[in-house]
């Protein structure tokens, strides 16, 4: 990157930050719960995004990783006394890797469509387990616990309100965005990039594929627990719907039709599919995915770049 | 030695003959789903994630055609061809656009389709789940159980229908052209086998099949909206495990799996003996991840 357009970066990224810490005070409460929704459904899209839009394995099992994250932290929640915030996201974390380890050891065994259907499948069973071991899981209706105090012990402890839980969300998804984004940057990122490019050419060079293919899944899935562990705490439940893997299609969504490789195009995509959801829940209640399945369909057909590509495409005309 | 003739008696040999029967009929209604899907992989890369909802969609025309005139039979044939033509439509609209383009997205595509399909379901006919009735209740006496016959049917039928498709194949001129088609597109479009409506076609076919299960498999379990969710995901690992695109391997593969459920569901209950069938996926990746029944390329 050049210095000027460098400049320019972290100028907007400024701003866009700025915005989102000011916005807590001026939105109302049912757009502020809204605005924090995005940026945690944005956090699971950046994370998917390592493995589809740098390593070029489409992983539709993510739901597994969120959905192992909210159950973790909600095991911390319940069993710890007193309810602990970084023990939560700490088991969230260790429950998703785990997951991740375990179908990264599998799945990356196999290639493209292969991958996909493979990490679906994974999911799916994680989905079964959590669905069917209702002493552990609480079943189909999951867990409900109480949201821990935002504390740094020694320092404070404060209640979360629901601006500080916004803050909290955004300084989570920011660290998170700067190091991913430091990642993809970094040596390890190329390589899975020139992974995507040419495998076997990679490969040929020397570098472990393998190895490098299990790191970015279980990266990755690290990044989705986080999410999930998020996600619980806002909600203050864990429910098996999260496992499903509805949850890791709609994050395929934000990836292919954000633009992929990116970052920063899954979140704005996350934040646009929630407001259409939103929209179409409105004039269409419970059907909503009609419309929703109908422009995803034409999306795939028509904008295979994305919305970021498309638009991109068309102001260059 | 009394050991040994303790745990032979322990073996419930009933309940395995019995669950050997289950898993047969439930292996056969696999089997007719998965042979639907391992085909359209095999024939056009397209991982059709809407299977389910073919399968979910044939029974409800089945539901809707049994009210409307009675006949059970007559459902079957309407709502599998019925499906078949939406699932031609389906290809026509949204299939066809996407051909030569990397196959994840038709997995987009067929996500979206299967999304719009479950909740039109939900939609025009409700939560509530719907019956078909069985078209006749006789029953046989099998041990300590009332084994109906309509369970052997339904495994003699879809051995039927997977048969008579194997002869259409084999021997149709028809059938050799989608053979064709599969082993090499680019040679079968130059001896003039018209590629993208064979394409279509088999689309048709697979979705067919699976409403026909869908029928079928109506009358034991209730009609609703998300039913095709489970017997997807079992065709998928049955396909995986099977090797992608392998018809035969499927067709063995659903059986192999629907009877080590059957055996596991003596001990545990039938929700987690889909484990096995996990189970079963796991050891394929990990020692045959091409599929158990592959041929070398």
């Amino acid at each position: 990157m050049s210095k000027r357009s460098a400049t320019v970066y972290w100028i907007g990224f400024s701003i866009i930050l700025a915005l989102l810490i000011v916005a807590p005070l001026v939105l109302t409460e049912f757009w502020r719960r809204f605005l924090t929704e995005i940026l945690v459904w944005g956090l699971l899209a950046m994370s998917s995004d390592i493995l589809i839009g740098y390593t070029g394995m489409v992983s539709f099992g993510h739901s597994a990783f969120f959905g192992l994250g909210m159950y973790g932290a909600a095991a911390a929640l319940l069993m710890v006394r007193p309810p602990n915030l970084w023990l939560a996201i700490l088991y969230g974390l260790v429950g998703s890797a785990g997951i991740a380890l375990f179908v990264a050891y599998f799945s990356t065994r196999l290639r493209d469509i292969y991958f996909a259907i493979t990490t679906l499948i994974f999911s799916q069973i994680f989905y079964v387990i959590i669905f069917t071991w209702t002493e552990v899981t609480g079943g189909e209706n999951g867990l409900t616990f109480r949201r821990p105090a935002l504390e740094i012990p020694g320092l404070f402890s404060v209640p979360f309100s629901s601006e500080t839980l916004h803050w909290f969300v955004l300084a989570v998804v920011t660290a998170s965005y700067l190091i991913l984004r430091r990642i993809t940057q970094s040596p390890f990122g190329m390589v899975l990039q020139s992974i995507r490019e040419n495998e076997a050419r990679t490969r040929a060079i020397g570098y472990a594929v393998e190895r490098y293919k299990m790191t970015a899944v279980m990266l990755s899935g690290l990044f989705a627990g986080l999410a999930g562990v998020l996600y619980a705490l806002q909600n203050r439940f864990a429910a098996p719907d999260f496992v499903y893997f509805l949850v890791s299609g709609e994050t395929v969504i934000f990836n292919v039709m954000g633009g992929i490789g990116t970052l920063v195009g899954p979140i704005v995509r996350a934040g646009f599919f929630l407001l259409l959801r939103e929209a179409f829940s409105r004039f269409f209640t419970e059907y909503y995915l009609i419309p929703v399945g109908v422009i995803f369909i034409a999306m795939v057909i028509f904008m295979p770049q994305g919305l970021l590509g498309f638009m991109r495409r068309w102001l260059n005309q | 030695m009394s050991t040994m003739l303790g745990l032979l008696q322990a073996i419930p040999y009933e309940a395995l003959l019995i669950q050997t029967l289950n898993g047969i009929v439930t292996g056969m209604i696999l089997a007719l789903i998965a042979s639907g899907l391992t085909l359209i992989f095999g024939i056009m890369d397209v991982v059709n994630f809407a299977h389910g909802e073919l399968f979910m969609f044939g029974a409800y025309m089945g539901v809707v055609v049994i009210s409307a005139t009675g006949s059970f039979w007559l459902a079957l044939v309407l709502a599998t061809l019925i499906v078949a033509l939406i699932g031609a439509a389906l290809q026509i609209t949204t299939l066809r656009p996407l051909l030569g383009r990397d196959p994840l997205t038709t997995i987009l595509a067929t996500f979206g389709i299967s999304l719009v399909m479950q909740n039109y379901a939900l939609w025009q006919f409700g939560p509530v789940a719907r019956k078909i009735p069985e078209p006749f209740s006789g029953q046989f006496t099998l041990f300590y159980l009332e084994y109906p016959w309509y369970r052997v049917l339904i495994a003699v039928l879809s051995a039927a229908i997977i048969g008579g498709f194997y002869l259409f194949l084999k021997y149709g001129t028809y059938g050799i052209w989608i053979r064709a088609t599969t082993q090499d597109r680019v040679m079968a479009e130059a001896m003039g086998i018209p590629v993208s409506w064979v394409h279509t076609a088999v689309f048709g076919i697979g979705a067919g099949m699976a409403a026909a299960s869908g029928v079928l498999f109506g009358p034991l379990v209730g009609v609703n909206h998300a039913m095709g969710l489970d017997w997807v995901l079992k065709a998928f690992i049955v396909v995986v495990v099977g090797g992608m695109g392998n018809l035969g391997g499927s067709i063995v593969a659903s059986i192999f799996i629907s009877l080590l459920e059957a055996y596991a569901s003596i001990w545990v209950s039938p929700a987690q003996a889909v484990i096995v069938s996990f189970v079963v996926l796991i050891l394929t990746l990990l020692f045959r991840p091409t599929g158990l029944f592959a041929t070398p390329k």
